[in-house]
C-alpha cells in the first residue's frame, strides 16, 4: 500500500513589502513523503530547509500552494506527527519523565496508561534512571535522547527531525545516529517514515533512502533522487564517496538554467533573485577569505571541495560561503566541484598585510557591486557621509529584512577592512576613510569608469 | 526588597545551609505538624479579618498608639498588601498574556502600560475612595477596597510587562514543540508560559510589594474635604504617633515595620526565590543557589502532597482529558466543512462601537471639568510643575553623587560588600514614607522646611535603586579591564573615565529611571504634609495635587495630574530612552 501520507502541492512562501515587490523565499514545489522511506533534505543555508519542514508538519501555513495530510488540507486534519529539534527544545523545568509524558497529557490519556508508555519509551532509547533527572543536569547527547523519547512516544506516523545531530560532537551524533538506524530497521517503532533536514552532507548519504537537495535565492528543488545502497552504509565505499562527491558538486554548481518566472495570482511581480543581476555578498570574513587561498595553495592551488571542508572539519555552510567570496572578488575559481586559485589569488595569499590590503581593495571596488555604490556615495556627497538607511532602503527592495542587516553588515566588514570607508556605529553612517582618499579616488576612477 | 543583583542572593545563601540540613533528618511527622499549625493561623486570620471587615461601621476610628495595639494593626496592613499583591498577579498575567496573543490590541495595551506607568497613583486617591465608600453597604469596607485597589494600581504595571516581554521572548522551538505536541492552551500556560516567565515575575513581585508599602503608609490615612478616612494600620498608626510628636510610639512602630520586612523577606522571598531557580532558562546548572528551610519543609510534607494528589491532580486530569477531547471535536467539525463562527464580525464592530463612545463620553466630561480651572490657577500648576522637576533632578543628581563612589567601593572590594550589604538592604526596605515624618520633625528643629525635607524624601525612597545597580554594575566589570588600568598606571581620572564610568552605565541608566519615576511619585507626599495638627506645604506640582485632593477641587486634581504625567511621560521618551538605546548598544560588555 503505497498510499503518501504527506503531500505538498506547489507550496511557496513569500514575505510581502510595503512596496509592490515581494521578498521569495520558497519558489512553488511539490513533494511528497510516503511509507517505508527516510528523507533526507539538504542544501545551503537560506534555501528554506527549516521552513519546508515546517510547512509540512502543518506548523506554519503555506503562503500559497496546498499541504494534504492522507489526501486531507493539513489544516483541518488530525495530524499525527512529532518534530526532534536542534536545540532539543525540552523544558527545562520539567523532568525527564515529565517532558515525556507532556504529550500525551496533551492528548488525555489516562495517567496509568500515561505512566507504562513514557518508562517503555524512555527503556527504549536508553534513559532507563534519568527519569526523575532535569534536562540542564545531562549532557547533550542524553538531552536529544529526551528529545528523540518525546517525539517517539506519540508513536508518529511521520518523525521529523530538524538538524538533530548538528549541536553534538561528532562521536555522540555518531552513536545516536546509528541508535535510531537500527530502531528504525528492527520496526522496534511503528514510525512510517523519517524526514531528515540537515546541511551535512555525510550525514545524508548515511541515513538516507532518498535525498533532496535545494538551491538558494529563492528556496527550490534541485534534485531528487533515491539512495540504492545497503546498509550498514560504509563511509569509505567507493559508492558512498562517490555520492558524497557528486552531492558537493550540484551544491557548487551555479545554477545553470533558472526555473521559469513564477506569477502570483494577483498579478504582481514575483521578484527572483536570479532574475535581478542584484548581486548577493557572501557573508564570509577576509580573515576567513585569507585562510581558505592559503590552504589552496598549500594543495598546490587546485583541490576538491570536499577534500578542503574535510581538510577544515567544516560543514559545507560554514564553506560555501568563503569560496563564494573568494570567487567573487576573482581570487578563486570553481568547476565542477574543484577549486583552483588564480594569479592574483596567489598573490594575495603570499602578500604581507598593507600589500594584502590593496589587493583586496582593488578587487573589491572591481567586483562587488554594493561596495562600489557606498564609495560613489560618499563621494558624491559634501560632506562625504551617507546615512546606513540609503542603503537600507536600497537593499530592503531585493532582500528580507534579515537579509539586508547581514549584507550590510558583510560590507561593512569589508569595507573597512579594504579601508574603503569607514562606519560610524553610533550615528549609523558611512563615512570617508581620510587617510586613503586619494587612493580611493584613483582607484574608483579608473576602474569603475573603465 | 529591591531587585538586587544575583550575586548578593548566593552570598546570602551560605548562612542557611547548616539549618537546612537539619530538617532533614527531622520526622516528616514534624514537618507536618508544622503546616497543620501555619493552616489553623491562616484560618484564624481569615476570621479575624472577616468579623473587622463586616462588623458594623464604627462613626470615628481613634488610631491607638500603645505598643500593645501594633501586632494586630500590623497584621491589616499584611492582609491589605497581601490582597493587593494577589489581585496585581492574577491582573498581571490576565493582561500580559491578552497582549502577547491578540495582535490587534497589543500596540495598544502595551502603550496603556507605559503610560499607565508614568500616572501618578496618589492622584487616584480621592476618585477611588469616593467610589468605594459609595459602592460598598458599610464605609470600611469601602476604605477598605479603595486601599487595596490603589495599592493594586501602584504594583501591577511593572509586573504586566514583565509577564508580556516573558510571553514575547519564548525560544521558537519550545514554541514551536507545544505546538506540535498539541498542548491546550491550559497546558501552554502551566508548562510553558508561566514557567518561562516566572523568573522574572518573581523579581518584579518584590519590587512591586516594597512599593505597595509605601503607597499603603500615605493611603491608610488621609482627608478629604471635610471627611476623614482612616484605617488602622502601621501606616496610620505612625502617621498619628508623628502628628502628636509621640517619639516612643515612632521607635515601636518603626520597628514593627523592620520586623515585618525582615520576615517577609525570610518567610516569603527566600524560598520562593529557591524554588523559582528550577525555572532558569539555562543549559548548565549553576553552582550557587539560594537554600531555604521553609522550602524544603513545605516541598517534604507529606500532608501537603497528599492534599495534591486529591485535590489538584484530579481536576487537572480531567480538564486535560476535556481539552483533548474538545479539539478532537473541533477537527470532525472542521473537516465537515462547517467552519464560520455566526455573527462574530458584527458583534466585534457593536462592542468596539460601544467601547469607542462610552470612552469619548467619560473624556469628554473630564475634559468639560477642566472648563472650571482658570488662568491664574493654571499658571500657579506650571510653576510648581518647574519647581517640582528641578527639585526630582536635584534629589537624583544628590543621591548620584553619593552613591556612585560607593556603589563602586561596595562592588570593587568584597569584604566591604559583606558588611555592607545587609545593613543597605535593610534600610532600603523601610519604606520612605514611614521614615518622613521622623526626618520632618527633625529637620523642623534645625530649622529647615518642607522645600529640604521634601527632596529629602525624594531621595530616601529612590537612591537605593540607584545603589543596588551601581553594586551591580561593579561588580559586573571584568577584573582584566580593572588590571589594565592599573596595568598602565591610569590616574585615578583617567580610570574613572575609561573603566568605571564606562563599566557601570547600563546599570546606572537603569537605577536612574527607576529613581526618576519613584521621585515623581513621591512629590505627592513629600511636598504638602500635615504634622502637629498643622499643614506644612511647598511650591510644587505634588503639593497642588495634595491640596486639591484636600479641598476636594477635582479640576485642579485633574489638571496637575495630567501635567504630572505629561512630563513623566516625555522626560521617559526624550531622555531615558535614547540613554537606555546608548547603554544597549555602545556600552555593553559583553563575554
Amino acid at each position: 500500500m503505497q498510499t503518501t501520507i504527506i503531500r505538498a502541492e506547489r507550496v511557496e512562501k513569500y514575505y510581502a513589502q510595503p512596496s509592490e515587490n515581494r521578498i521569495q523565499v520558497i519558489s512553488p514545489t511539490d513533494l511528497s513523503i510516503v511509507p517505508g522511506e527516510i528523507v533526507a533534505l539538504l542544501g545551503p543555508s537560506g534555501s528554506g530547509k527549516s521552513t519546508l519542514l515546517r510547512m509540512l508538519t502543518g506548523l506554519s501555513a503555506p503562503s500559497a500552494g496546498q499541504v494534504y495530510w492522507h489526501e486531507q488540507p493539513i489544516a483541518s486534519a488530525d495530524v499525527n506527527v512529532s518534530i526532534v529539534f536542534q536545540s532539543f527544545a525540552l523544558f527545562p523545568w520539567l523532568t525527564v519523565f515529565e517532558n515525556v509524558e507532556a504529550p500525551l497529557k496533551a492528548r488525555g490519556m489516562e495517567p496509568a496508561e500515561r505512566r507504562k508508555r513514557t518508562i517503555k519509551i524512555l527503556d527504549t532509547v536508553g534513559l532507563d534512571g534519568f527519569q526523575a533527572a532535569y534536562p540542564k543536569e545531562l549532557s547533550g547527547g542524553m538531552r536529544q535522547r529526551v528529545g528523540f523519547a518525546r517525539a517517539l512516544v506519540v508513536e508518529p506516523e511521520v518523525l521529523f527531525m530538524d538538524e538533530p545531530f548538528s549541536a553534538l560532537d561528532v562521536l555522540t551524533a555518531e552513536n545516536l545516529r546509528s541508535e535510531l538506524l537500527e530502531l528504525w530497521q528492527k520496526k522496534t517503532i511503528p514510525t512510517q517514515a523519517i524526514f531528515l533536514v540537515t546541511h551535512n552532507i555525510e550525514e545524508a548519504v548515511l541515513l538516507a533512502d532518498r535525498i533532496i537537495v535545494l538551491g538558494r535565492n529563492p528556496g527550490h528543488v534541485r534534485t531528487d533522487f533515491k539512495v540504492a545502497l545497503q546498509h550498514p552504509r560504509d563511509r569509505k565505499a567507493t559508492a558512498f564517496t562517490q555520492l558524497v562527491d557528486y552531492i558537493y558538486k550540484v551544491l557548487t554548481q551555479p545554477d545553470a538554467q533558472p526555473p521559469e518566472l513564477p506569477q502570483t495570482p494577483t498579478g504582481k511581480r514575483v521578484r527572483d533573485q536570479r532574475q535581478m543581476h542584484y548581486q548577493m555578498l557572501p557573508h564570509a570574513r577576509p580573515g576567513g577569505i585569507a585562510g581558505l587561498l592559503e590552504l589552496v595553495l598549500d594543495h598546490h592551488g587546485k583541490d576538491d571541495i570536499y577534500r578542503l571542508a574535510d581538510d577544515l572539519a567544516f560543514e559545507i555552510d560554514d564553506l560555501l560561503p568563503i569560496v563564494d567570496a573568494a570567487q567573487l572578488l576573482g581570487f578563486l575559481t570553481v568547476t565542477e566541484g574543484d577549486a583552483a586559485i588564480t594569479a592574483t589569488g596567489a598573490e594575495y595569499a603570499n602578500s604581507e598585510i598593507l600589500r594584502q590590503k590593496q589587493l583586496f581593495r582593488t578587487a573589491a571596488v572591481t567586483n562587488v557591486l554594493l561596495l562600489r555604490q557606498i564609495v560613489r556615495a560618499i563621494e558624491a556627497k559634501s560632506d562625504r557621509t551617507v546615512p546606513e538607511e540609503f542603503f537600507h532602503d536600497m537593499l530592503d527592495e531585493q532582500f528580507s529584512e534579515e537579509e539586508t542587516l547581514r549584507q550590510l553588515e558583510t560590507a561593512i566588514n569589508w569595507g573597512r577592512y579594504a579601508e574603503l570607508f569607514d562606519f560610524d556605529a553610533s550615528r549609523r553612517r558611512f563615512i570617508q576613510s581620510a587617510k586613503l582618499q586619494q587612493e580611493i579616488d584613483a582607484h574608483s576612477n579608473a576602474e569603475v569608469d573603465a | 526588597m529591591i531587585q538586587l543583583p544575583d550575586s548578593f542572593s548566593y552570598i546570602r545563601g551560605r548562612e542557611t545551609l547548616a539549618r537546612a540540613q537539619v530538617l532533614k533528618r527531622s520526622w516528616p511527622f514534624m514537618l507536618d505538624l508544622c503546616v497543620a499549625a501555619i493552616g489553623l493561623a491562616c484560618f484564624y486570620g481569615v476570621v479575624v479579618i472577616a468579623k473587622y471587615w463586616f462588623g458594623h461601621s464604627e462613626p470615628e476610628i481613634v488610631i491607638s498608639q500603645s505598643p500593645r495595639a501594633l501586632p494586630l494593626y500590623a497584621f491589616y496592613s499584611v492582609v491589605r498588601i497581601g490582597l493587593a499583591y494577589l489581585l496585581s498577579l492574577v491582573f498581571a498575567v490576565g493582561y500580559g498574556y491578552l497582549a502577547a496573543y491578540n495582535k490587534r490590541l497589543e500596540a495598544l495595551m502595551i502603550a496603556g502600560l507605559d503610560i499607565l506607568q508614568s500616572i501618578p497613583v496618589l492622584s487616584f486617591l480621592p476618585g477611588v475612595m469616593l467610589a468605594m465608600v459609595a459602592l460598598f453597604p458599610t464605609r470600611q469596607i469601602g476604605v477598605e477596597m479603595g486601599a487595596i485597589l490603589l495599592i493594586f494600581t501602584g504594583q501591577v504595571w511593572n509586573m504586566a510587562f514583565s509577564f508580556y516581554s516573558s510571553i514575547k521572548s519564548i525560544p521558537r522551538e519550545l514554541s514551536e514543540a507545544a505546538n506540535i505536541y498539541r498542548f491546550s492552551r491550559l497546558q501552554r500556560l502551566v508548562q510553558l508560559e508561566l514557567p518561562y516567565a516566572a523568573i522574572g515575575l518573581v523579581w518584579n513581585s518584590m519590587v512591586s510589594v516594597a512599593g505597595g508599602w509605601f503607597f499603603l503608609m500615605a493611603c491608610e490615612m488621609f482627608v478629604l474635604g471635610p471627611r476623614d478616612f482612616r484605617l488602622p494600620g502601621l501606616g496610620s498608626y505612625l502617621q498619628t504617633a508623628a502628628g502628636t510628636g509621640n517619639g516612643v510610639a515612632i521607635a515601636w512602630g518603626l520597628l514593627a515595620m523592620v520586623s515585618i520586612i525582615v520576615a517577609t523577606d525570610q518567610f516569603i522571598w527566600r524560598p520562593i526565590i529557591a524554588w523559582s531557580d528550577k525555572f532558569k532558562f539555562e543549559q548548565v546548572e549553576s553552582k550557587a543557589r539560594i537554600k531555604s528551610p521553609l522550602l524544603h519543609l513545605v516541598q517534604n510534607s507529606t500532608a501537603l502532597r497528599s492534599l495534591g494528589r486529591l485535590t489538584t491532580a484530579p481536576l487537572s486530569e480531567t480538564l486535560y482529558r476535556r481539552y483533548a477531547q474538545e479539539r478532537q471535536q473541533r477537527l470532525a467539525q472542521s473537516s465537515s466543512g462547517s467552519t464560520s463562527r455566526p455573527g462574530s464580525p458584527w458583534l466585534r464592530v457593536l462592542i468596539s462601537v460601544l467601547a469607542v463612545v462610552v470612552v469619548s463620553y467619560a473624556a469628554f466630561h473630564a475634559l468639560g471639568l477642566l472648563r472650571e480651572v482658570r488662568f491664574a490657577q493654571f499658571k500657579e500648576i506650571l510653576k510648581g510643575a518647574l519647581a517640582t522637576f528641578l527639585r526630582v533632578n536635584v534629589s537624583l543628581l544628590l543621591a548620584a553623587a553619593w552613591t556612585i563612589p560607593a556603589g563602586v567601593a561596595i562592588g570593587f572590594h568584597p569584604r566591604l560588600a559583606r558588611i555592607a550589604q545587609p545593613i543597605a538592604q535593610i534600610a532600603a526596605s523601610v519604606p520612605a514614607t514611614a521614615l518622613f515624618p521622623v526626618i520632618l520633625l527633625a529637620l523642623i528643629r534645625v530649622g529647615g522646611g518642607l522645600g529640604i525635607g521634601s527632596i529629602a524624601l525624594m531621595m530616601l525612597g529612590t537612591q537605593w535603586y540607584i545603589l543596588f545597580n551601581v553594586i551591580a554594575g561593579a561588580m559586573a566589570i571584568p577584573s582584566d579591564l580593572r588590571e589594565v588600568a592599573t596595568l598602565f598606571r591610569f590616574t585615578t581620572v583617567q580610570r574613572w573615565k575609561t573603566v568605571i564610568l564606562p563599566g557601570i552605565f547600563p546599570f546606572l541608566i537603569t537605577g536612574m529611571v527607576t529613581a526618576s519615576g519613584g521621585a515623581w511619585n513621591a512629590s505627592i507626599i513629600a511636598e504638602y504634609f500635615r504634622l502637629k495638627n498643622q499643614t506644612l506645604q511647598t511650591v510644587g506640582l505634588g503639593a497642588q495635587i495634595s491640596a486639591a485632593t484636600d479641598s476636594g477641587q477635582f479640576q485642579i486634581l485633574l489638571l496637575a495630574t495630567m501635567v504630572m504625567a505629561l512630563m513623566v511621560v516625555t522626560i521617559n521618551r526624550l531622555v531615558w530612552r535614547p540613554l537606555y538605546r546608548l547603554a544597549g548598544t555602545r556600552y555593553k560588555l559583553e563575554g
